[in-house]
């Protein structure tokens, strides 16, 4: 069979190629041709010369890359809400599946609580047989488990809730997600500890933070499901930002639910309903009633590359490159269309396609200078695929704007600019 | 406060660490330490709808409106619709409009939640500072402003849980909720 197929075989409109394609030398002519000089001789430079820099205690990334930030973007004015607001995962700026921890999106509504962890309890209460207290170094000390995933804001991608398409990048519109390797102790081995009273359906989780940001969260994530609280991430301990010393982790649901600082669980017959499940994080219907308690984040991709800021400089062949996600479930396919959607070629998944994983997808473009609209839609496991703009808008009041997933347009100028547009 | 039947005792005994309490192993090898409720009083400020937990004290309207002025009003306007913080105040029939204006009148559902929320959270930059006769009169004084408390309307417990939301009936839960 053959593995490569060749390179001038288009699969889709406006120069898509087969996902097979291979990006040998010989196709970026463009190169050559726009004129580098390929005679310049090699020069030796200074850090070659001399001994570099010593050891240090914790590394950081070069000074070349200090421009790869999280967008901060505060919600209130100064001195009436500070710490309340968001800061994006640069998602333009990033390869792979895994978030850096120090590029992990962050959304507080009171700061970071700077939380020494001799002093920091997690008790667990409530409808349970018999209440009990738990600091971090105790969870530590109890079977762990591993699971990598990721963890997405209800409110990500909400610019593209707005009448008008907003010039930001990837990341300022898609990067309230990240993922990384959680690992902790599973919720329902914590449960099993205090013995849950029959009558509990629903848990109230809430943090240490100045908001003691409160959630409902049902009982059958718990038993026999995936929640977790999780201690480490990519491997050490959180950072204060992602609820350091210990965090609830509820994969593929919305962000809002994963409580960070968690101090206290208890355990109770029904939501308790609290502001971010009612008058924030619910869903206004057309009717002008709100919809509670959608958890699950639906099926999502986005170009990653090209993307506004991350623009193709001549024509030539590129690799278009993004992420597409479920909170269902496996990705299980993502097409990517070079001309507004008339057309579709099957990307190639990078890797693995975890469960409630973020899926790197790929895909070959030869781009002819002309205009260009590109999209890409995913599909999960379950068989749920990423709407158009208007199918996610068909169901919901004009201002909603959680669990946005629909699909992005990026449309590429002549001059290679890249731009979010609407169709 | 409550026992266990029969087939819950198999089903708790059934998870290897509980077993481990019940069969008399050292309560040092659990992981943890045991508590009991009343010390964990401080933190369990929970209220759901229902009311229940709601603490002693009172407080009137005029005494909430005095502490607004002094501790919400900077951030939530004079008048509880100016700003720049979340509007607190109107809004009413605005909710199947195209802009609709969400406010605790509004939009909130229940106002047991609302005195939850402010004194857990409120004012921002001292959240937990207000005594819980000042969480009951701010919490009058902005059930006043939006017309759902008269003047001269006092909260405690039982008058706070007795207050019914104009958009009591405005949500829709998406999640199976058995209660
Ligand atoms: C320094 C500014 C500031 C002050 C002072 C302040 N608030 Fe707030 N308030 C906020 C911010 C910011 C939020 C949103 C917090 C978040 O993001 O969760 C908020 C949210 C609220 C909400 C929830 C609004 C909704 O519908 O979701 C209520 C109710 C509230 N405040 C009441 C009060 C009361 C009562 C006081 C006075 C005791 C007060 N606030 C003082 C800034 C302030």
């Amino acid at each position: 069979m053959q593995r490569y197929v060749n390179v001038s075989e288009k699969v889709a409109g406006g120069g898509l190629l087969h996902r097979r394609t291979l990006l040998g030398v010989a196709a970026f002519g463009g190169v050559a041709a726009a004129g580098k000089s390929l005679a310049a001789p090699l020069a030796v430079p200074e850090w070659s010369e001399v001994p570099g820099l010593p050891m240090s205690g914790y590394g950081q990334p070069s000074p070349f890359e200090a421009h790869v930030q999280r967008p901060v973007l505060g919600l209130y004015p100064e001195g009436t809400g500070d710490g309340a607001g968001v800061s994006f995962t640069p998602l333009e700026h990033l390869e792979g599946t895994i978030t850096p921890n120090g590029l992990f999106f962050e959304r507080h509504h009171s700061g970071i609580p700077e939380i020494d962890p001799t002093r920091h309890e997690l008790v667990i209460h409530g409808l349970v047989r018999q209440p009990r207290v738990f600091t971090s170094e105790d969870l530590v000390g109890m079977p762990l488990i591993t699971q990598t995933v990721f963890l997405e804001c209800a409110g990500n991608s909400l610019f593209n809730s707005l009448a008008e398409p907003q010039q930001r990048s990837a990341g300022e519109i898609h990067g309230l997600i990240g993922a990384a390797e959680w690992t902790g102790v599973r919720l329902a081995d914590l449960l099993d500890l205090v013995g849950i009273d029959p009558r509990a359906t629903w848990i109230l989780a809430e943090g240490a933070d100045a908001a003691k940001q409160s959630r409902s969260i049902p009982l059958s994530k718990i038993i026999d499901g995936d929640a977790m609280v999780a201690l480490y991430q990519n491997g050490e301990r959180l950072r204060p930002e992602q609820g350091y010393p210990m965090r609830l982790v509820l994969p593929g649901w919305q962000g809002s639910m994963q409580t960070k600082w968690l101090r206290r669980i208890k355990l109770v017959d029904g939501p308790t309903q609290t502001k971010d499940e009612t008058s924030k994080y619910s869903l206004s219907q057309k009717d002008g009633r709100a919809q509670q308690f959608i958890f699950e984040m639906g099926v999502k991709s986005v170009i990653t590359r090209p993307s506004p800021g991350i623009a193709p400089t001549r024509p030539g062949l590129y690799q278009i490159s993004g992420l597409a996600w479920s909170g269902a479930g496996r990705i299980v396919r993502v097409q990517v269309s070079a001309d507004g959607g008339t057309s579709w070629a099957d990307a190639l998944l990078d890797g693995d396609a975890r469960p409630k994983m973020l899926t790197r997808f790929r895909l070959p473009w030869d781009w002819s200078g002309e205009p260009a609209l590109l999209m890409s839609r995913a599909t999960d496991e379950m068989g749920a695929v990423q709407p158009t703009r208007m199918e996610w808008y068909a169901p919901w009041a004009p201002e909603q704007l959680y669990h946005q997933n629909a699909i992005q347009v990026w449309s590429v100028a002549a001059t290679g600019e890249v731009q979010n547009v609407y169709l | 406060m409550f026992t266990f039947d029969d087939n819950t005792r198999l089903t708790v005994l059934a998870t290897s660490i509980t077993l481990a309490i019940l069969s008399n192993k050292a309560e040092a090898d659990v992981p943890g330490r045991l508590i009991s409720e009343s010390e964990i009083a401080a933190w369990d400020i929970s209220i759901p709808p229902s009311g229940a937990g709601l603490p002693e004290g009172s407080g009137s309207v005029a005494d909430g409106a005095e502490l607004y002025a002094a501790q919400c009003a900077f951030c939530h306007g004079a008048t509880g619709t100016e700003g720049p913080a979340d509007r607190l105040v109107g809004g009413f029939g605005s909710l199947t409009s195209d802009a609709p204006t969400k406010t605790l009148g509004s939009f909130w559902p229940h106002a047991t939640t609302a005195f939850d929320y402010i004194r857990r959270a409120m004012p921002f930059y001292a959240p937990g500072s207000l005594k819980d006769s000042e969480v009951y009169a701010v919490t009058a004084y902005l059930l006043h402003l939006n017309g759902i408390l008269p003047e001269d309307a006092r909260l405690d417990a039982q008058s706070l849980r007795a207050v019914t939301m104009p958009n009591a009936a405005g949500f829709v839960a998406a999640y199976p909720s058995d209660n």
